[in-house]
């Protein structure tokens, strides 16, 4: 993959990771969690790693999503800390 | 609390990075594991089992042990949550039932023991926290969903030869229910798999795991030696194990389609599988 979209993606990751962790409505930081997913299964396919950026895809920034979004409305909305 | 959180991360990060410096360099043939692991692997994979793609084979074949507990793992997630969360038949939560008229929106609301009663004529059971359906988002999913399947039965028919295998194709193919629940109900779902199926189907895929890898011992084999099909299908060797990852991928398939949308079932009914988000 080209250098720069690399680098590129390698900051959007973290600025991901750590948004996730700061943001205090939980919905987006599941939205976040699953786009940090989606960038890191571009870098799995960037190495050569398909079948883990396929698994990566599919789980990462799928179904865990989904399973967040359940145990979310099912709790509340809001962190505590 | 929040500064000595930080302070771990950082050292924690610290460590991985010092330690991420004595790997060797990404793609250097001369590496540890490209001098012995990597050379037996991709020399001998096609010729053992006849499967282009070196991670499928070496997954479900060289490696066969590991990934038959993964799949008991995910089998035992969904059992976890189904013994944690399921609410019981005589302790359900909702005993008041909603039904809407069609026609004219009218909401009856009645008073019932849990088992669902089925109202005949133009009424519909709807959820508590109800928001009116949306005809896009309906129709756009029951377009969706039968691609969503085909593509998961092709990539784990094609695992073989491309990217994808038993997990990703189950992990789908459960995703294709999850969106059937999220955009019509849960109900919706169950009408289309009844929960005791989607149970009996994780226990047959985990079944189907084992059993193939047993029945090499009633040939005399070793456990999870594909070789056994050769005396059973009168095959050669490579063919027989080719089929044998296919046979296991399908287990693994089955295990975690029905597995995830079992949990999710549960997450987003608070365990009564009869309101869903």
């Amino acid at each position: 993959m080209i250098q720069e979209i690399n680098a590129a993606i390698l900051l959007l990751l973290m600025v991901c990771a750590v948004a996730a962790l700061q943001v205090r409505d939980l919905m987006g930081a599941a939205i976040l969690f699953g786009a940090y997913s989606f960038l890191m299964c571009l870098q799995w396919v960037s190495l050569g790693a398909v079948d883990v950026g396929f698994t990566e895809a599919t789980i990462g920034a799928g179904v865990s999503s989904a399973l967040f979004f359940a145990a979310i409305f099912r709790t509340t909305r809001r962190t505590k800390d | 609390m929040r500064t000595l959180t930080l302070v771990a991360l950082t050292l924690t990060a610290a460590f991985l990075f010092r330690a991420a410096l004595d790997f060797p360099a990404w793609g250097d043939p001369a590496s540890p594991a490209g001098l012995h692991v990597s050379r037996f692997f991709i020399e001998r994979s096609y010729d053992d089992a006849r499967t282009p793609n070196l991670v499928t084979a070496t997954l479900a074949d060289y490696r066969s042990y590991d990934t038959m507990f993964e799949t008991v793992v995910v089998f035992c997630a969904a059992l976890a949550c189904f013994f944690i969360i399921r609410a019981a038949r005589e302790a359900c939560v909702a005993n008041v039932f909603h039904y809407r008229h069609a026609p004219t929106g009218l909401v009856l609301t009645l008073r019932r023991g849990c088992p669902l009663p089925r109202l005949r004529g133009r009424f519909e059971q709807i959820d508590s926290e109800w928001t009116p359906r949306s005809v896009i988002l309906e129709t756009v999913s029951r377009g969706m969903i039968p691609f969503l399947q085909l593509f998961a039965i092709y990539v784990l028919a094609h695992g073989h030869y491309s990217p994808g295998g038993g997990f990703q194709a189950g992990v789908i193919f459960g995703a294709s229910y999850i969106l059937l629940a999220v955009s019509h109900d849960l109900r919706t779902l169950t009408d289309h798999v009844a929960e005791r199926t989607m149970h009996l189907l994780a226990a047959a895929g985990v079944s189907l795991y084992v059993g193939i890898g047993a029945l090499a011992l009633w040939a005399g084999m070793q456990f999870m030696d594909y070789g056994w099909m050769t005396l059973a299908f009168g095959m050669d060797g490579p063919g027989a194990h080719s089929l044998g990852i296919l046979l296991v991928e399908l287990g693994v398939a089955l295990t975690v389609c029905a597995s995830l949308t079992t949990i999710f079932k549960l997450v987003s009914s608070e365990g009564t599988i009869m309101e869903g988000l």
